[in-house]
């Protein structure tokens, strides 16, 4: 011992040092643990954990309406929307060209189903809006092809704007791709067989902008070639546009002449905010304006404000209208339900749990199997069953008028209310809560019992003081199931809850099957989760998660 | 680091194999997605099985046609679409053409011509209402009513179920705004025509609501078409509105004491959508399909096995009797003329705006 530690560290049989040696085997160890454990854990990540961490993502993300309306939004960022005034020109500008590119990707109407989401009316005012942009371009058209033929081919205009051997704008390009390729989730890479002019960019700034994003998305996603392609309608809008100012002085090549010819001509065209008006009154007014400003954001809060029956609008969060606030007010009922349903089943539940540990074997076995029985039936037959037995025509009422105890015109309502729902799934909802109990009772020694007897208890002392203390954690882990299964009920609360028994997760169901408001489902879905965990933190902090125990 | 790699290299595979799978069953096979029961049994008689022995192609039913549009949704997401044709009112198909997901049709190349050659535009007519929709039935939503419960006097018009005096007991709706907001308006005394116009404003919801509160005790909410057939059968309701295919079946089949209310029944459609993102061999055996399963002599067969009027004007001569009940089915379409004299229409584009606005008021209503 003393002479290894005067001579340096301690060797393994090897001759490297121990601590090496036994560093590396314990994380060959560790490593093999983790590769056995792989298999299951990537399971759980890819089916599991993933989904649910990108199915909450949607709750704040918001970037369609800068991926659709890029240019728009940036005009829109110094209009003050308080005012109450129509945006400025430009803003209609950008607007007419983001929106040609959407409609011809067919994501305007997306953007439209988006925005409705806050305002209604804005889903039709894009869906007829995008079937109207056309008529600009087809009105500017016409004069254009008589004042020079050349003009309806396609080649004339890539000429024009193609750089050839000149200097190209390789940076309107690119933002170019990265605007296509935002707008249509995909990407926009690959040969365009274009490169816009730096010269015309100068000169004729919006017109070569168009014609740079119509060149990306023409070959990127149609796979045809821009140069011998006819560029579609917004183009001869842009080009008579730009020409109104611009100054072609400084330009040369044979396309010169042809500008001018057209500059000359000054080809009539009304404003953009006249051709919006024209398409739909709605435009003259500011609300849609003023929706996609405040939704423009790539983040938004605005789900989760919508979750709590609040809105996001020009003037900063305000409460929905009265008459439209249902959210927190199912969220509440979820929660108090739930804790009802929990309740009943603790009252059901724990006698049969104590029946079951204290039978002999045998009954117990087939009592076990009575309690397991429903989860071998579906639970829409278990709940269509109380349908049955529950409704004023069913069961239950016809014995009670049989017997004389209710008047046959006054049947009881047990059904499609708070009371039907309770019913049906503590009933479902029981079997969670009695098997945890049984195997927490099973491990209680029945000698505690008579030893509290013997000495002088009473039955109901010796059961409250030395029994049911132990059970506890068997009734945490009981209620902790039934809990939390309870307030992520759906199926049940539709069939049997009527108005006043359904829960919030139905409304999570509506949205995402029905209105396909996916990030309000995803807000409210957060919202539970987090309540959720909330709730079992404050258990863990009042009763001790250590007290629950499954046996 | 190591992990994502891992992560990424498993979901590749994943993909490749589905994709390859994909790829070969498309040969021979073709998933149709539809509503289910009777009426996807309808779909099998009239158009699957001829299909399948016209072109030996392998048709697989789905019946998701109820979660239609979010699951296309988040198939079109995952980028692996295995619907090929998919079965959906003509609100779903506004909303899966809005959102891209559902592919344009040209009607005029892409479908049949009548027997006379009508082009397939004309011969829908106003029933292609989204450039993504292939009309296959008209369908109304109306009332049914117990014979042994409304005494002397059977309703006549839709205004008696806001009647609670004359024929007392419980009443089912649908638990949802549409329809039932405009039966309130129309029975407050709102001419047809304004319904939309009146509806659209805070005052006419409010005034709708008001109307439906008159009986709110005294409904059932429905969410599920079986629901009020059910109702009705078991008395628990004297009327309850449902589709008009159902109620014949509990009439006709079932032969329950159980009559129809042909008065301002809501007409709808349902129809065919084919989803974006097939595979070009996908895309075109759908499209064989369609243009194969709307013909008019097809659309006329549907009706044969349900009580559902065909879309195209010209399958409407060729109805026959029920295949199997041997009953003259002309009588019982929502588009007969004698049916048809008082029908309501139901206008998309207002609701596909307004829907979830109006739900979001009416569900606080219901929970009030």
């Amino acid at each position: 011992m003393a002479d290894t530690a005067a001579n340096g560290p301690v060797l393994a049989a090897d001759g490297s040092p121990l601590k090496r040696s036994l560093g590396r085997a314990l994380r060959r160890q560790k490593l093999r643990a983790l590769a056995l454990v792989a298999p299951l854990l990537i399971f759980v990540l890819i089916t599991f954990i993933f989904p649910i961490a990108s199915m909450l993502f949607r709750s704040v993300q918001n970037d369609i309406v800068s991926n659709t309306l890029p240019y728009t939004v940036q005009a829109l960022a110094n209009w003050d929307a308080s005012t109450g005034d129509l945006p400025p020109e430009q803003v209609f500008e950008a607007m007419y060209f983001d929106m040609f590119l959407a409609a011809e990707a067919k994501r305007h109407t997306r953007l439209g189903t988006r925005l409705n989401y806050e305002q209604t009316g804005v889903s039709s005012l894009f869906r007829q809006s995008g079937r109207k942009l056309d008529d600009l371009g087809k009105d500017i058209e016409k004069p254009m092809n008589r004042l020079n033929a050349a003009w309806k081919d396609g080649e004339t205009w890539y000429s024009i704007f193609d750089a050839g051997t000149d200097s190209a704008d390789t940076q309107l390009l690119q933002v170019q791709r990265n605007r296509v390729a935002a707008l249509t989730d995909g990407p926009a890479s690959g040969d365009v067989n274009f490169a816009p002019s730096a010269a015309m960019a100068q000169a004729l700034p919006t017109a070569t902008r168009a014609y740079t994003a119509w060149a990306v998305y023409t070959a990127t996603q149609d796979g045809k070639d821009p140069a011998t392609t006819d560029p579609w309608e917004a183009l001869p809008v842009a080009l008579v546009h730009d020409l109104k100012t611009a100054d072609l002085s400084g330009l040369n090549g044979p396309a010169v002449d042809l500008l001018t010819e057209l500059q000359a001509a000054n080809i009539e065209m009304p404003t953009f905010a006249g051709f919006f008006a024209d398409m739909d009154e709605d435009w003259a007014t500011a609300t849609p304006w003023q929706t996609i400003q405040t939704h423009s954001g790539i983040y938004t809060s605005g789900y989760f404000l919508n979750a709590v029956d609040a809105q996001k609008t020009p003037e900063g969060i305000a409460w929905q209208p009265e008459d439209k606030q249902i959210l927190l007010t199912l969220f509440v009922r979820t929660l108090i339900m739930s804790l009802a349903i929990t309740g009943s089943c603790i009252l059901l539940g724990y006698p049969i749990a104590w029946l079951l540990a204290n039978l002999p074997m045998r009954q117990a076995n087939v009592l076990l199997i009575l309690v397991l029985l429903p989860f071998w039936t579906s639970l829409l037959v278990r709940t269509s069953a109380w349908k049955v037995m529950l409704q004023q025509q069913g069961v239950i009422n016809d014995v009670l008028v049989w017997i004389g105890l209710v008047d046959d015109a006054e049947r009881l309502i047990m059904i499609n209310n708070q009371f039907g729902t309770i019913v049906a799934m503590t009933h479902i909802l029981l079997p969670f809560m009695i098997l945890p109990m049984y195997s927490v009772m099973q491990t209680i020694p029945p000698s505690y019992l008579r030893a509290a007897k013997s000495l002088g208890a009473t039955n109901w002392t010796a059961f409250w003081r030395v029994y049911f203390p132990q059970s506890v954690p068997g009734i945490g882990a009981g209620s902790i199931l039934v809990f939390i299964l309870a307030i992520g009920y759906y199926i049940t609360p539709e069939i049997v809850g009527g108005t006043k028994g359904v829960f919030i997760s139905n409304r999570i169901a509506y949205h995402i099957s029905s209105s396909l408001n996916w990030g309000l489902a995803a807000a409210l879905g957060s919202i539970l989760l987090a309540a959720v965990l909330i709730l079992y933190w404050a258990y863990d902090r009042i009763v001790g998660i250590d007290n629950v125990k499954l046996g | 680091m190591k992990l994502t790699k891992t992560l990424m290299a498993t979901t590749a595979l994943t993909v490749a194999a589905g994709m390859v799978s994909a790829d070969g069953h498309m040969a021979s096979e073709m998933t149709i997605v539809s509503w289910g029961g009777a009426y996807s049994a309808s779909q099998k008689n009239a158009y699957h099985d001829p299909y399948s022995e016209m072109t030996g192609v392998t048709i697989i039913n789905d019946d998701s046609s109820a979660e239609a549009v979010a699951k296309l949704r988040a198939m079109n997401e995952a980028g692996n679409v295995t619907w090929d044709v998919v079965d959906v009112v003509a609100a779903d198909a506004i909303r899966l053409c809005d959102e891209g997901l559902a592919m344009e049709i040209d009607a005029d190349t892409q479908l049949a011509a009548a027997p006379d050659g009508t082009p397939a535009s004309e011969d829908f007519g106003d029933l292609l209402v989204s450039d993504c929709f292939i009309p296959q039935i008209v369908y109304s939503t109306t009332f049914g009513y117990r014979t042994d419960l409304v005494g002397d006097t059977p309703p006549t018009s839709v205004c008696a179920v806001f009647d609670t005096e004359a024929y007392p007991g419980k009443r089912s709706l649908e638990k949802r705004p549409i329809n039932n907001m405009e039966w309130a308006l129309i029975c407050d005394g709102v001419a047809k025509d304004d319904v939309y116009d009146v509806l659209e404003t805070d005052e006419g919801q409010q005034q709708a609501l008001d109307k439906l509160a008159t009986i709110k005790d005294d409904v059932i909410w429905w969410s599920a078409g079986a629901d009020t057939p059910q109702l009705l059968a078991d008395g628990e309701v004297v009327m309850g509105s449902t589709y008009n295919g159902r109620l014949f079946s509990v009439i006709e089949e079932q032969n329950q004491p159980v009559a129809m209310l042909w008065d301002a029944q809501v007409f709808d459609l349902d129809g065919w959508i084919i989803p974006t993102g097939l595979s070009p061999e996908r895309q075109a055996r759908a499209l064989d399909y369609i243009m194969f399963a709307t013909d008019t002599q097809r659309l006329a067969d549907q009706a044969k096995w349900i009580s559902y009027g065909p879309a195209r004007a010209s399958s409407a001569p060729l109805v026959g009797q029920h295949a199997e009940l041997g009953i003259d089915m002309a009588p019982h379409m929502p588009t007969d003329p004698e049916n048809a004299k008082n029908t309501f229409l139901y206008n998309y584009e207002f609701w596909a705006d307004y829907r979830d606005d109006i739900d979001a008021k009416f569900q606080a209503w219901l929970a009030q």
